[in-house]
């Protein structure tokens, strides 16, 4: 069987077949979500040996700081896609991206400042990670804002490519630096791995809703694509056909 | 030496200008784009500098692309936009010399002078060029072309703010820059006599796109 | 190569020179800023020290947004650019032509006003000599990164503010490491090898790709 993908690289031949796959994807998302919420509040058991079940909101906060990591990754790769290949859909697909990715972060950003406040006390706190979020969101913004500050359609998508690109090459730069102001305290910097120490039951609820909200941005990011599809190619006979 | 222009498709935003479009351009040969005002005479030009960069078609420099030999391609180039390129705060002079310059072309101070005095600038070399007029400093951006050895000029509107005085004089440089081997392309309605070498002429509402365009990757 | 290089780079000091105030302008928003953190915090000795090495970075941050919006705007605005994308050389060493320039005209003047910045803030000589020392190696990041974001909002309406938006963020890692640095050069122990090295690999790293990335973001913008 052969398949040709460039032949989906079309806008116009994308647009119906992002149509059909748009409805699977919102099965999937809801049904792992529930699947993986269900799991992680009824099923795994309560760490904390105070009966508190405020921890579980990790549940939705892991996973949607998951995605906005993701999502940046998704977006930079579909601007590359754009600039080595030229092809319009990848830069779409790009701009779709980062707006589901900048909501993930904020959710993100707000489902911590929750549990913070009940388990720290304090809505905000300058954790290394809280801080990478907040500038992932910054970074999220300029995107947003740069592709919306021009007019001409072309250039907008290739100058937030670039951008992007710029992005992701500084962010491991802003990580070292924002996990370890001084360098002199941190010359064997051992991040320790985030799934040492977590029960396997809990990091299941963890996966599958991850997975869920997975399948959740790839039906958002679509519907957006039409959208933009349809605006783009207003002029088009192929439009103005539907 | 040639430049090639085959089934070229420019999109300027979301609207699609013109597409199919060729063109041939050899030694000895002047080439006026016309169309009316949107028909993307400027995105052609633009285009042909390698400023803009069209969704579909090639453009060769001897028989090269250039998008491949963009040095060798510029080194012939000289293009010469609505934009005169000159500094106010730099004086007559001081602007041709670094345009110049930039251009990797090489010319003493006396050539430079020499090309300011027949534009007509003679006794500005050292004004700063804010406190000229309008069509002073189009002319100060056109003498470059008096020392400029390039074999292709493109010139987007370069009667635009110049008196008749000035007009004459421009259609003669052209015209001799033509007649001795050199190539060039215009966009105006002022014509431009030659004793020697052959005038094209290329409509770009021949070629503008119908009133809904086909989808494109 | 070098030559186009420094027929940018006198170009620019040159009209610099013919227009100072632009120069002055950066230069005394710097000082302003940096004055009027005592008047909104207060005037204890301790503390102004302890906010001075902040304060100082946060100020040279915001003065060198506000430089680079000029950074290409005139070279676009009256068509230079446009020549300069035409002309045989590699479009990066132009840019690096003008970024040097930049830095010559707003980072190195911030350097030489730091002894203002101790005499307000009450700094020790030594603190003040590593403040400068570190604006040193840390400007020079600053005009080259932001020099992206200027060749990526050229032309915008608002791209002053824009620029802010989207490099304020990468300047993140100049902030941090440059005022840790003081903060460490004023304790007994304090060891800022570690800082020097960082910065000096940013900067590396920024000298090698900025270049190459604000060529593509003019070619871009001037599309």
């Amino acid at each position: 069987m052969s398949v040709s993908w460039f032949k989906y690289a079309a806008p116009m031949n994308f647009y119906p077949l992002a149509g059909k796959l748009i409805p699977v994807f919102w099965i999937l998302a809801i049904g792992l979500t529930g699947f993986g919420l269900y799991w992680g509040f009824f099923q795994t058991p309560d760490v904390l040996s105070d009966q508190k079940q405020y921890y579980r909101i990790i549940f939705v906060h892991v996973a949607v700081s998951w995605m906005a990591m993701w999502l940046y990754g998704m977006m930079v790769f579909w601007g590359l896609v754009g600039l080595v290949f030229n092809t319009r859909l990848s830069f779409m697909m790009a701009q779709a991206t980062s707006i589901t990715g900048a909501l993930m972060a904020f959710v993100a950003l707000v489902s911590g400042a929750v549990w913070g406040k009940v388990s720290w006390g304090t809505w905000w706190d300058w954790d290394p990670r809280l801080t990478m979020m907040l500038i992932l969101m910054f970074l999220y913004i300029g995107y947003i804002a740069l592709h919306s500050a021009i007019d001409n359609s072309r250039r907008a998508d290739q100058a937030s490519a670039v951008l992007s690109l710029v992005g992701l090459a500084v962010v491991p730069i802003i990580y070292y630096s924002v996990n370890c102001p001084n360098p002199n305290e941190c010359n064997s910097l051992h991040q320790e791995s985030s799934f040492k120490g977590v029960e396997s039951n809990i990091l299941l609820g963890m996966l599958v809703t991850a997975l869920g909200f997975w399948m959740y941005s790839f039906a958002t990011i679509l519907m957006r694509v039409r959208t933009i599809i349809l605006e783009r190619d207003i002029n088009t006979k192929w439009v103005s056909k539907l | 030496m040639s430049l090639t222009v085959s089934n070229l498709q420019c999109t300027r935003g979301d609207r699609q200008l013109f597409s199919g479009l060729n063109l041939q351009l050899n030694p000895k040969q002047l080439l006026f784009l016309e169309g009316q005002n949107g028909s993307g005479k400027t995105t052609l030009i633009r285009t042909l500098c390698s400023l803009f960069i069209a969704d579909k078609g090639e453009i060769l420099w001897q028989g090269q692309p250039i998008k491949e030999h963009l040095e060798a391609y510029h080194r012939a180039l000289f293009y010469l936009g609505h934009l005169n390129a000159i500094k106010g705060d730099l004086t007559t002079l001081e602007n041709l010399r670094f345009n110049h310059t930039m251009s990797e072309q090489q010319s003493s101070d006396d050539e430079l002078l020499d090309a300011l005095e027949r534009i007509g600038l003679f006794g500005y070399e050292d004004f700063p060029t804010r406190q000229l007029s309008q069509g002073q400093k189009r002319r100060v951006a056109l003498a470059r072309l008096l020392v400029n050895k390039s074999p292709l000029w493109i010139l987007d509107e370069p009667f635009v703010a110049l008196d008749i005085a000035a007009v004459e004089l421009l259609q003669h440089i052209i015209s001799q820059h033509i007649e001795t081997g050199g190539m060039a392309i215009l966009t105006t309605h002022q014509a431009v006599p030659l004793t020697k070498g052959k005038i094209q002429h290329l409509n770009l509402d021949d070629y503008a796109a119908e009133s809904g365009m086909e989808s494109y990757v | 190569m070098f030559n186009t290089f420094w027929m940018i780079l006198k170009r620019d000091l040159k009209l610099a020179l013919r227009r100072r105030s632009e120069v002055f302008t950066v230069l005394f928003f710097f000082i302003i800023v940096v004055s009027l953190f005592p008047l909104g915090v207060g005037f204890n000795e301790a503390m102004l020290q302890q906010i001075a090495p902040g304060v100082a970075w946060i100020a040279a941050l915001l003065s060198s947004m506000l430089a680079l919006e000029r950074l290409f705007a005139n070279d676009y605005v009256d068509g230079t650019l446009e020549q300069m994308l035409l002309t045989p050389q590699p479009l990066s060493m132009l840019v690096l032509a003008k970024m040097t320039a930049h830095w010559l005209l707003t980072g190195l003047p911030l350097i030489l006003v730091a002894p203002v910045v101790g005499i307000l803030y009450h700094l020790a000589p030594q603190t003040v000599i590593t403040l400068m020392f570190m604006l040193l190696l840390g400007t020079p990041i600053l005009s080259m990164i932001g020099a992206i974001g200027a060749a990526l909002t050229l032309g915008l309406r608002g791209g002053g503010v824009l620029i802010s938006l989207l490099i304020l963020p990468l300047y993140i890692p100049v902030l941090i490491y440059g005022s840790s640095a003081i903060t460490e050069s004023t304790l007994q122990s304090g060891n800022i090898e570690p800082h020097i090295m960082l910065l000096s690999a940013f900067l590396l790293l920024s000298l090698i790709f900025s270049p190459w990335a604000t060529a593509s973001a003019l070619k871009i913008s001037l599309e």
